[in-house]
């Protein structure tokens, strides 16, 4: 996924290879280890909700996320919230950490075996599941609520749902999808069989996802916009208005299913309320006005959270990096030398303290985060090159853009206008100019500025951009960021920002991906050394890995954080 | 006698009755004669010096102007700083004591960084940092350095603009006054921010280039240029409405009778009438302008880092509100005494300049 704010990937990943990455400071390992705990059957959590059962939980935010439409909104914000409205066939499970990666059968009675050399699957709907209209879940609103991800043109049915049979017509015409022999439903037998064109072993994560939510079949074939779709989870919408307020509250005829797949619910309301600013929203969850604010908190308040709250701040981290892509077709930085100059310049150490100190964020200079697979600690763009960054090398910096001949050339780097990528802005200009470049810095809307930085037509040369994990795979970062495949020249989706493409690495990714499929330690091995590779060739700069602050009232219990969607909402209490 | 001094003459006669305008350079000299044989700009001098709230006004303006002006002095002398370069990990001596520039917070969590307040010392930080670890005192200077350019360049800029347009259209009239009385029309249609916002987005990316013109993107002229044109409108319609008045004067009509050329009229007659209109316009549109160039400044579009303006200053201390609100105050204290000093001036100039303020001076 690109950035937490904005997009959210496909959900997508193995989670036993999957290493704990949510550390916790030490001052809360006894209430996160109260927060974290599953429950372990009905009965504990009939008792527990007896008691915690009840009261209106007050969420902030600067914006509403836009369409409340669960197959086309694409942001991790209403993503969060769509986990207690929405089920599909499958879901994610609604545990700590990374047992939120685990996929588990939501209306599908069960997770269905592979057929046909794994492509083809046949799901058991579950019997007596009600939309909040209170209409039974029928098999026909699951074949229809297929069809719809493409009559919609949802934004992942090209990506996700592309391997579908029938899909390819959809794609093509999308007001007359079917998917004829892709999604077959039988009535009788309440099963929906779904072909695949060939074996995906992400499929399941895939339909996990809210682009594969089940709504009832006579949801409109276009963006429902503020209108809400009717769904299955313990919570309904009441009323959605992006300028004002999202309010939910019970759904009458939600029975709990799985206690796993999408449990009860313990406040009877919740209104998310936007058009806050950042200080805004710390002051009223200080306050005790609001439960829990979306965004993260603005970087002059965060001492006084981290002093006067700390009971009331959870920090996770992510399995993600901000770094800078220097396009590796355009001067100065199609000169390796002066990239890996730009790597050796940079004081990671004061990039912390730009996005709020050590606490959170970490230095790296690689591109896989510790703790995924295929990582290996290896640093060679610091003082003492080794395995961790230490300090930035200054002197060899200036020689190597000495040999690189491009001393003097004008660099611009294009950041978000936010606080934070503006301060990396102007820090990472400030650098360049002590290299000897003649730097500029421009801050653009964040709205546009992913976009802008894709499109070779713009002609960027350095840029800040952050990635953050769609599933625990090396690939997700290498190949995704890193492919030939993923350069689009004159496209503005072409994630690979630095366009770079190296045959010597690009056949080894494609064997590593190759390998993945009957040996993923061996592949995981390949992948480090890929990792190496393209740090050494530094076609960007790795910056910083960050971590997540959940700033939450004193009255609001059982703070669930999920590695797969943050905050398990529903499952907090007021009471 | 040129035809200057034969107009001139016409005027002085008729000047209190067909002409009302203020500080007209001709009646000036004329009244100036009638109050002890003084010129017109003397007598607005020796007015504007016993003005008490304009001489405090325009001394302020100096000194800031000055100390602006001594920015690289004090930034390499006194404070031994780069106010353009971050300094993440600098530290200082304050009492004997080593303290990081930026520092990370020790309580609690240890979450967030915060860069050092002011250490009333000018020789190190005596506002403190920046979260780039820069000296703001340095910064602020170096910053008002660039306001009061482009404040000063942007009206220049549309005072000359507004003169040529006020000038053409009321003399000249019919078809070219048409023309442009729309085109300001246009200009004026749009509220001035949105107007100044929108050109400035459009122009920030890619810079401005018309033929042998091209101005970079990251260059001071952009905000001077834009800042310039959008108040064009406010000066030249007023300058226009004078023009009209004045082409019915009798000496207008008296130097057309003689055969004087239309553009000996403009330049020798018309404009010296207008002057005084132009220099009261002066200060005030300096302050209006450097409130534009904070604003566009303080929205990323105006001055570009790593030149600072006040705007881009408050813009930086906007984020250490909380914990540091020297940053955005003090770039916000001085524009308000800027802008204060340059009303101040501007309305002392006007009442100097305004015949009717001398007579009623003179006859109390």
């Amino acid at each position: 996924m690109t950035r937490n704010r904005r997009l959210v990937g496909g959900a997508l990943c193995a989670g036993a290879m999957f290493g704990a990455l949510w550390a916790t400071p030490p001052a809360f390992a006894e209430s996160l280890g109260r927060d974290s705990a599953t429950p372990a059957n009905l009965t504990q959590v009939a008792d527990m909700q007896a008691g915690h059962r009840g009261g209106t939980m007050r969420l902030v935010a600067r914006s509403a996320a836009g369409t409340i439409d669960p197959h086309i909104n694409y942001t991790l914000q209403f993503w969060q919230v769509y986990q207690m409205l929405y089920d599909g066939l499958l879901g994610f499970k609604k545990a700590a950490g990374e047992e939120g990666f685990v996929v588990v059968p939501d209306l599908a009675e069960a997770l269905p075996e592979p057929q046909n050399g794994g492509k083809t699957y046949v799901f058991k709907l579950r019997k007596g599941v009600k939309f909040w209209d209170g209409r039974d879940v029928t098999v026909a609103d699951v074949v229809a609520s297929y069809r719809r991800i493409f009559k919609v043109s949802g934004p992942t049915s090209g990506t996700f749902y592309n391997g579908i049979v029938g899909a390819d017509k959809c794609l093509k015409s999308p007001a007359d999808c079917t998917l004829e022999g892709g999604v077959i439903g039988d009535e009788a037998a309440g099963t929906i069989t779904i072909n695949l064109v060939s074996p995906d072993p992400e499929f399941f994560y895939k339909i996990s996802v809210p682009h594969a939510a089940i709504l009832p079949a006579d949801a409109p074939a276009t963006d429902s916009g503020t209108t809400a779709i009717p769904g299955t989870g313990p919570y309904m919408i009441e009323s959605y208005d992006p300028n004002s307020q999202l309010k939910m509250v019970r759904n009458p005829y939600f029975k709990v299913w799985s206690e796993d797949a999408q449990p009860d619910g313990y406040v009877d309301e919740i209104d998310y309320d936007f058009g806050l600013t950042d200080e805004a929203e710390v002051t009223a969850v200080q306050n005790g006005e609001a439960d829990w604010m979306f965004d993260q908190p603005p970087t002059d308040r965060l001492g006084e959270i981290g002093s006067k709250y700390q009971k009331q701040v959870y920090i996770n981290t992510l399995t993600a990096w901000w770094y800078a892509p220097m396009n590796n077709n355009l001067a100065p930085f199609d000169n390796v030398k002066a990239r890996q100059a730009v790597n050796y310049a940079i004081d990671r150490k004061a990039l912390v303290n730009l996005f709020g100190g050590p606490v959170l964020a970490s230095p790296v200079c690689q591109v896989l985060p510790p703790g995924f697979p295929g990582h290996v600690d290896y640093c060679p763009y610091t003082k003492n090159p080794g395995t961790k960054w230490t300090a930035p090398d200054i002197e060899k910096a200036k020689m190597l853009v000495k040999e690189s001949g491009t001393a003097g050339q004008k660099v611009t780097v294009i950041v978000e206008d936010t606080a934070v990528a503006r301060s990396i802005g102007v820090y990472l200009q400030s650098v360049l100019n002590e290299l000897g470049y003649d730097a500029a810095m421009k801050a653009i809307s964040p709205n546009i500025q992913f976009t802008y930085i894709q499109n070779t037509k713009n002609q960027v040369q350095m840029s800040v951009s952050q990635w953050y994990q769609d599933y625990p795979a090396a690939s997700n970062f290498l190949h995704v960021l890193f492919s030939c495949d993923s350069f689009t020249p004159g496209s503005d989706s072409s994630v690979n920002i630095s366009g770079f493409c190296n045959k010597g690495v690009e056949t080894k990714m494609k064997k590593a991906l190759k390998l993945g499929i009957t040996d993923q330690v061996a592949a995981d091995k390949l992948w480090a050394e890929i990792d190496k590779e393209v740090t050494d060739l530094a076609p960007i700069a790795p910056l910083f890995t960050p971590k997540h602050i959940d700033f939450v009232s004193q009255r609001l219990g059982n703070f669930i954080f999920n590695a797969q969607f943050y905050w398990v909402m529903s499952q907090a209490w007021v009471k | 006698m040129t035809d200057e001094s034969a107009v001139g003459e016409t005027s002085t006669k008729d000047e209190p009755k067909s002409s009302p305008q203020p500080g007209a350079s001709d009646s000036g000299r004329r009244e100036g004669g009638h109050g002890g044989g003084q010129g017109p700009w003397i007598t607005a001098i020796r007015k504007l010096r016993s003005d008490g709230a304009a001489m405090a006004a325009l001394s302020l303006l100096l000194v800031i102007t000055a100390l602006c002006a001594a920015a690289p002095f004090y930034a390499e002398r006194i404070a031994h700083t780069d106010p353009f370069r971050s300094s993440l990990e600098a530290e200082i001596v304050i009492d004997g004591r080593t303290v990081p520039v930026l520092e990370p917070s020790t309580v609690g969590l240890g979450l967030g960084v915060t860069p050092i307040g002011p250490t009333w010392d000018p020789r190190a930080y005596l506002l403190g940092a920046d979260n780039q670890g820069r000296d703001v005192a340095a910064r602020l200077l170096y910053g008002g350095r660039n306001s009061l350019l482009i404040a000063s360049a942007a009206t220049v800029l549309c005072l000359l603009l507004s003169a040529v347009v006020g000038l053409t259209s009321g003399f000249f009239g019919g078809v070219v006054d048409q023309i442009l009385s729309r085109l300001m029309d246009v200009l004026w249609s749009f509220p001035i921010y949105l107007l100044a916002i929108s050109l400035s987005i459009v122009l920030i990316s890619k810079g401005f280039e018309i033929g042998p013109i091209s101005i970079t993107s990251g260059s001071l002229w952009l905000p001077i240029f834009i800042i310039g044109i959008v108040y064009v409108p406010y000066v030249a319609r007023p300058i226009r409405g004078q023009v009209l008045s004045l082409k019915e004067s009798e000496f207008v009509l008296a130097a057309i009778g003689l055969g004087v050329p239309s553009h000996r009229i403009l330049l020798r007659d018309i404009l010296p009438n207008v002057t005084t209109t132009l220099i009261v316009f002066i200060p005030l549109m300096m302050a209006l302008n450097m409130l534009t160039e904070s604003a566009l400044s303080f929205l990323s579009i105006g001055v570009q880092p790593p030149d600072a303006s006040w705007g881009t200053i408050i813009q930086d201390g906007q984020t250490l509100l909380y914990t540091r609100p020297m940053v955005a105050l003090a770039p916000g204290i001085a524009i308000v005494l800027t802008v204060l000093g340059l009303n101040v001036l501007g309305d002392g100039l006007r009442d100097a300049l305004d015949p009717r303020s001398k007579l009623r001076i003179g006859q109390g």
